[in-house]
């Protein structure tokens, strides 16, 4: 089986961003980027079905300006074989995404496609279900288990309230659930030899797909905070605010 | 019914999407739901388990007679919609927060830190809602229930079996009362001994940090946040809960916030109503012992 995993380049995860002062856009200027944390688990979980036998290539792709390089480089010290920077400039909207990873899937020909369930910057999750749609195949979303049996892939995945288990048909469209697995710390060797494998670029004008934005960003805005609290004094003092503030008869 | 309560504001006819295995139940109950035209009811065996597949195929075979296709932001409609969306070519909207005039939307990015005003040009309107920031509709409304021809089964994927998580407890998405619990409980015996007297005597549900989740003391399926479940109850206790971002995300439309912690500097206070600085192993007996509803 062969595998494509998407890699996102984001912020980290413990970096609470902020809008620009004119609510342009967000600020992110000097904020520590990394590979989106979901993606992380899509990455490690093609490399252990390649360890496992399962798979004989992983082929990493993001598409990004060339900062993005630096998410693939990790994607190949973690045991990815081999990537692909889709080059695009302009930050492109989830269904653009969605028809730049179809062309490279064409070209690639994946069993297995495997991204994270979300993005942790722009919060959507909806590329891999809309990837899945564009090539008509299928699909599982929020996965917490992967296993292939005979030829067919056996989820379990996230619903309303619990976890269900389904099985889907070859080529597949797969999203990772950070429950998925533990992602493996990078050695730094390995990190040193990625440095200097080649990364395979393609402009994003080359592939001939529309990726312009539906989606017009008027402004950005730090949400309302909520009203400042009180602290009290103890529990008795709690519930009395309770019942006598807030009016919850407890 | 907030999803119902939000698409009003197109002033447009409503019809309702239901599809399934012998659904006519929920088809009866849906009509019943204010301001809605009809019912289009897609009854077969293979749509029992609601595979994104062929759901999707059903909203792109009915969706370009729309100028609107709105969800709730659940599990459910996160799998689908925007496959469907893919498939009539147009993007989506996702956990919109406010609905203006000319599909002019405000939703939350960045894990709730950023809220983002957007307009859309697309001709079609996918996107999933937010429901606390939305009115319910009520029930006394008479829609048309219509029998609809169901396409046929893509069979790209099969469902084997799902595993519910069975509880006396009010579910999560809509209780009234939510107490989580974090790392600090320290074990899924006292996560457990902890918090069940109280959300017994609260009548409350029962929600987990991922901390928490990640180190065994609660199921997946109860991590309020981010990444887990989205709440919004009249009365949310976040008990030995740090307040990271990701779990702010889950709770900070909760009406009222109490946050019981033994640093007085904990992220959480600043999001509380209330916070008492105690430790939980003994505020939260106490509490449950002081609460008078039974
Ligand atoms: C991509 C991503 C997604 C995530 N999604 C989620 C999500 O959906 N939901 C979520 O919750 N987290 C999520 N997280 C994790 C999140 O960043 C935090 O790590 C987590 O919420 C912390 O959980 P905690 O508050 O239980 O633990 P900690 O941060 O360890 O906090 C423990 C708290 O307990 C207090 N405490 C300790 N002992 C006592 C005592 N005896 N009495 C009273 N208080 C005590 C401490 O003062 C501290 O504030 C996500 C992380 C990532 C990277």
């Amino acid at each position: 089986m062969k595998i494509l995993v998407a890699i996102k380049r984001v912020q980290d995860y413990n970096i609470k961003v902020r809008p620009k002062s004119d609510g342009s856009d967000v600020d992110l200027e000097g904020v520590k980027m990394g590979v989106n944390p979901f993606d992380e688990n899509a990455i490690e979980e093609a490399i252990r079905l390649k360890e496992e036998g399962f798979a004989s290539e992983i082929v990493g792709v993001s598409i990004g300006s060339s900062l993005s390089q630096d998410v693939l480089r990790q994607s190949l010290a973690m045991g990815v074989d081999r990537v692909i920077l889709v080059e695009a400039e302009e930050v492109l909207q989830p269904l653009a995404v969605a028809k730049v990873l179809k062309k490279v899937v064409e070209k690639e020909k994946p069993d297995l496609i495997l991204l994270g369930k979300l993005a942790l910057d722009s919060d959507a999750g909806q590329t891999g279900q809309m990837l899945a749609g564009l090539l008509n195949c299928s699909q599982a979303t929020f996965a917490s288990s992967i296993e292939i049996k005979d030829g067919e892939v056996f989820i379990t995945r996230e619903v309303d309230g619990g976890t269900e288990s389904i099985v889907t048909k070859t080529p597949t469209v797969l999203t990772a659930d950070l429950r998925l697995n533990e992602p493996r710390f990078v050695k730094l060797p390995n990190l040193m030899m990625a440095r200097k494998k080649p990364i395979e670029t393609i402009k994003v004008d080359d592939l001939g797909v529309d990726v312009s934005s539906r989606l017009n960003t008027i402004s950005v805005s730090e949400p309302l905070p909520r009203k400042e609290g009180i602290k009290v004094k103890d529990v008795k003092e709690l519930l009395q605010k309770l019942n006598d503030i807030e009016g919850l008869k407890i | 019914m907030n999803a119902v309560g939000s698409a009003q504001i197109w002033n447009g006819s409503i019809d309702i999407l239901i599809v399934g295995e012998g659904i006519d139940e929920a088809a009866i109950h849906a009509s019943k739901l204010d301001g809605v035209d009809k019912i289009l009811k897609f009854d077969a065996p293979h749509l029992n388990h609601s595979l994104a597949e062929d759901v999707a195929n059903i909203i792109f075979k009915i969706g370009k007679e729309y100028n609107v296709i709105i969800a709730p932001h659940t599990w459910f409609s996160r799998n689908i919609l925007p496959r469907a969306a893919a498939l009539l070519d147009v993007s989506m909207i996702s956990d919109v927060l406010e609905i203006n005039e000319d599909n002019i939307y405000i939703r939350s990015t960045y894990a709730g830190n950023v809220h983002a005003k957007l307009k859309s040009d697309d001709p079609i309107q996918v996107l999933t809602v937010h429901s606390s920031k939305f009115n319910a509709v009520g029930l006394n409304g008479n829609a048309k229930i219509i029998d609809s021809k169901v396409p046929e089964a893509l069979n790209l994927s099969r469902w084997e079996k799902e595993k519910k998580i069975e509880s006396d407890r009010p579910p999560l998405i809509n209780a009234k009362v939510v107490i989580s619990g974090g790392r600090s409980l320290g074990s899924a015996e006292q996560f457990n001994e902890v918090l069940t007297p109280l959300a017994d005597k609260l009548e409350a549900a029962i929600g987990a940090t991922r901390a928490a989740v990640d180190a065994g003391y609660a199921p997946n399926e109860i991590q309020v946040g981010q990444t887990g479940v989205v709440v919004a109850p009249d009365l949310y206790i976040a008990i030995g809960v740090s307040g990271a971002n990701q779990h702010i995300y889950g709770m900070k439309d909760s009406r009222v916030v109490v946050a019981i912690n033994n640093d007085p500097d904990a992220t959480i206070f600043k999001f509380a109503d209330y916070g008492l600085v105690a430790d939980l192993f003994e505020a939260v007996p106490e509490m449950a012992t002081l609460v008078s509803k039974t």
